[in-house]
């Protein structure tokens, strides 16, 4: 998982409200609420960075974690995310990824 | 926004005026208009799952009890249904949830009232208390729905609606509107207090009452955005109550935290 590239799904609506990033599928209309890591890793997520290098140059840097422990969190925050097509896992970059993220 | 609807059936047109009766009106030029076929559908199961998709520019909505088809640029539908009142009331619901989405609003699973010159929006899961509360209200509110709450975009702000669409207290709500001022989410409590919700929350709770049957990309989207926008502009309370009349005394309170704001 670690060296997969991700990218925000574009069939997704999401907006930063305070320190929290609220996003929503537009596939099945569940909603999710990220805390501010979660939208660290979010916002890195443009296709062209592996997840290994989001959780070490904008996770480890911003926020007191080891790397070890930020990569297993984030490692399950990507899963369940791409279960509901909210993040695109690839071991490819992925291209044209946009993401509503404003 | 006048929707005209057309039946050669004189019992179904005497019910749907009887429905609809404070909200009728006699445009010359309606702004959409369905023609309803009567067939011997099944018997309409409010419950069932509605789906709404998108066939070219025209809309289809289809559950058990009806099938309707709609083009929201020339503004002509058909609907084929029973002789009932609840499958010509969710396809305009349905009808309202399309057309707001484009213009910044929503309908709401909420009840409302106007006081004082505002509206103030109750949502809140079922048996949360909104008919409770609306049962409660003082004889100066005038209830605009006890069910289905009519958000629309204004100038200044947002406006709500009385609507036709009514719940458990099987009576329609007062065809005027009025400035939304708050929304609160009832939650029942051991006493009566007030808790600002934030931007996030607000944003989270409005996403789960708003009604929307399509769920393609488009809509999803416009309905996110005009929740996000509707967040930014009306505060949003946590009303915790008791399910005493006193609750409607929180309305004031809630203008006070407003103005210390």
């Amino acid at each position: 998982m670690s060296d997969r590239y991700i990218a925000r799904s574009p069939r997704i609506a999401a907006r930063k409200l305070g320190d929290e990033m609220v996003v929503m599928s537009a596939a099945d209309s569940s909603l999710f609420t990220l805390n501010e890591v979660g939208t660290a890793i979010w916002q890195s997520a443009d296709g062209r960075t592996t997840l290994q290098s989001i959780v070490a140059h904008q996770v480890c840097q911003q926020f007191e974690v080891s790397e070890a422990d930020a990569m297993r969190d984030a490692e399950e925050f990507v899963t369940q995310l791409s279960r509901h097509g909210i993040l695109l896992v690839s071991d490819k970059p992925i291209e044209s990824s946009s993401g509503g993220t404003r | 926004m006048p929707i005209l609807l057309r039946t050669t059936d004189a019992v179904f047109y005497s019910l749907l005026v009887q429905r609809y009766q404070d909200f009728l009106s006699s445009f010359a030029q309606p702004q959409f208009e369905f023609d309803v076929e009567l067939t011997d559908t099944p018997e309409a199961d409010p419950d069932a799952d509605v789906c709404v998709t998108r066939a070219g520019s025209d809309w289809q909505f289809r559950r058990g009890d009806f099938f309707a088809q709609w083009d929201p640029e020339s503004g002509r539908g058909t609907v084929r249904q029973s002789a009932n009142p609840y499958s010509i009331d969710s396809v305009l619901r349905i009808v309202h949830t399309l057309l707001l989405a484009r213009e910044g609003g929503f309908l709401l699973h909420a009840a409302s009232a106007v006081r004082d010159g505002e509206a103030h929006i109750f949502t809140g899961r079922s048996g949360a208390g909104k008919t409770t509360l609306s049962r409660l209200a003082p004889p100066d509110a005038t209830l605009l729905t006890d069910e289905v709450s009519y958000v629309r975009k204004s100038e200044s702000g947002y406006t709500a609606y009385g609507t036709p669409f009514a719940g458990e207290l099987a009576k329609a709500g007062e065809n005027i509107s009025a400035p939304i001022a708050a929304v609160y989410l009832l939650v029942q409590g051991p006493e009566n207090r007030l808790e600002p919700m934030d931007e996030a929350e607000t944003v989270r709770t409005l996403m789960r009452n708003i009604l929307f049957f399509a769920n393609d990309e488009a809509t999803v989207q416009s309905v996110f955005k005009s929740a996000c926008a509707f967040a930014a502009g009306v505060p949003m309370y946590r009303m915790i109550f008791t399910r005493s009349s006193e609750a409607w005394g929180m309305i004031g309170a809630a203008k006070q935290i407003e103005m210390m704001a």
